[in-house]
């Protein structure tokens, strides 16, 4: 790996950010999408959260957990808890780090 | 039209400070998820120089932790930027999305806004104003919540950078990053279509996670998609579409 390489190559990674954060809104002119298609990317954001979340919780090396001894479970159970419990988003990361941490650090989970 | 109406700063309107405060709540996670990516990149073997210079301008963090073993294995640029590019499709199904939005903005402007809009910006955004008509209020908003998520992300990258050793990783706090997204998309969560759609979505995720490069992403957005569309248009009124409330 040469600098200039990777400097090149950076710069590209910086491009693509723009090139896809910005795909649709490069046209000066409104691109036809049909509108079923519109209405259904409302769903999208909360799809793509389920996506990233669920195999991070449920799986472990391209399987589903197998062992109740996983922190994770009771990290996501605690925060779930919390978020029906108070609603809020910050108290939720806090409830189920704090899980996260006291079994790793104290069960080696 | 929009700036004219902004005749002082825009940090003191009071949307850019209720984008911040709205914000606030997940930048933990996205915290400690930076300071995670930090400590990654650091024992990736990437020099230290060139690590700050791609958190600094690339800015997408699962890009940046796909594209790093190929940059310092010396891989060719092309690939490298392939791999980028599959990992961001999800942002090209949001810039449809974020476009009416921004449709009246210059074409710079549109491209820098677009820059910015990381994945917990475009949520949090996308729940204050479910219509997508412009609106006075949206920049400052947008900015407001930029203000937070930019530094929330960047600093604890550069400190998990620079403190790479002496950071206890293993003790497992990186998964605040995960349990962030997970209350946002609880918050998300408004009535029974929702519920269906997100289970969908998960379900398709776990399902297609041997794909490679995060594809899995794309086919559940795909699926989740669907099955919306099908719950609209096949249900009597009784169930409203998630977002056309407020």
């Amino acid at each position: 790996m040469s600098t200039w390489h990777a400097v090149v190559a950076i710069l590209g990674l910086a491009v693509i950010t723009v090139a896809t954060r910005g795909f649709f809104l490069y046209p000066d002119r409104e691109l036809p999408l049909p509108v079923w298609l519109k209405q259904g990317l409302r769903y999208a954001p909360l799809a793509a959260l389920a996506a990233v979340v669920a195999p991070e919780i449920l799986m472990q090396q391209g399987h589903l957990i197998a062992t109740f001894k996983d922190a994770r479970i009771w990290a996501t159970l605690a925060a779930t808890a919390y978020f029906f419990w108070r609603r809020g988003i910050l108290g939720t990361i806090v409830t189920g780090t704090l899980v996260m941490v006291a079994l790793r650090t104290g069960l080696g989970w | 039209m929009t700036e004219a109406t902004l005749s002082s700063p825009i940090w003191r309107h009071p949307e850019f400070a209720r984008g911040a405060r709205e914000m606030v709540g997940v930048s933990m996670g996205i915290a400690a998820w930076g300071l995670v990516t930090g400590v990654a990149m650091a024992k990736s073997g990437l020099p230290l120089s060139l690590s700050i210079l791609m958190s600094l301008l690339v800015f997408a963090g699962s890009a940046q932790l796909a594209a790093l073993p190929l940059l310092v294995a010396g891989a060719p640029a092309w690939m490298i930027w392939a791999i980028a590019l599959c990992v961001n499709l999800r942002f090209v199904i949001f810039s449809a999305q974020w476009r009416p939005y921004f449709a009246h903005f210059p074409r710079w402007k549109r491209m820098l806004h677009g820059y910015f809009t990381a994945d917990l910006n475009y949520v949090v955004f996308m729940a204050r104003f479910p219509q997508p008509k412009p609106a006075p209020e949206q920049l400052p908003y947008f900015w407001g919540g930029i203000a937070v998520n930019w530094p929330s992300w960047q600093l604890p990258t550069l400190a998990g950078l620079l403190l790479a050793d002496a950071i206890p990783t293993q003790w497992g706090f990186g998964f605040a990053g995960i349990l962030a997204l997970l209350g946002l998309m609880y918050s998300l969560l408004t009535d029974r279509a929702s519920w269906v759609a997100a289970g969908v979505a998960a379900a398709a995720a776990v399902a297609t996670v041997a794909l490679p490069l995060k594809l899995n992403v794309v086919v559940a957005i795909a699926a989740a998609v669907a099955i919306g569309l099908l719950m609209d248009h096949a249900t009597p009124a009784t169930i409203k579409p998630m977002k056309d409330e407020t």
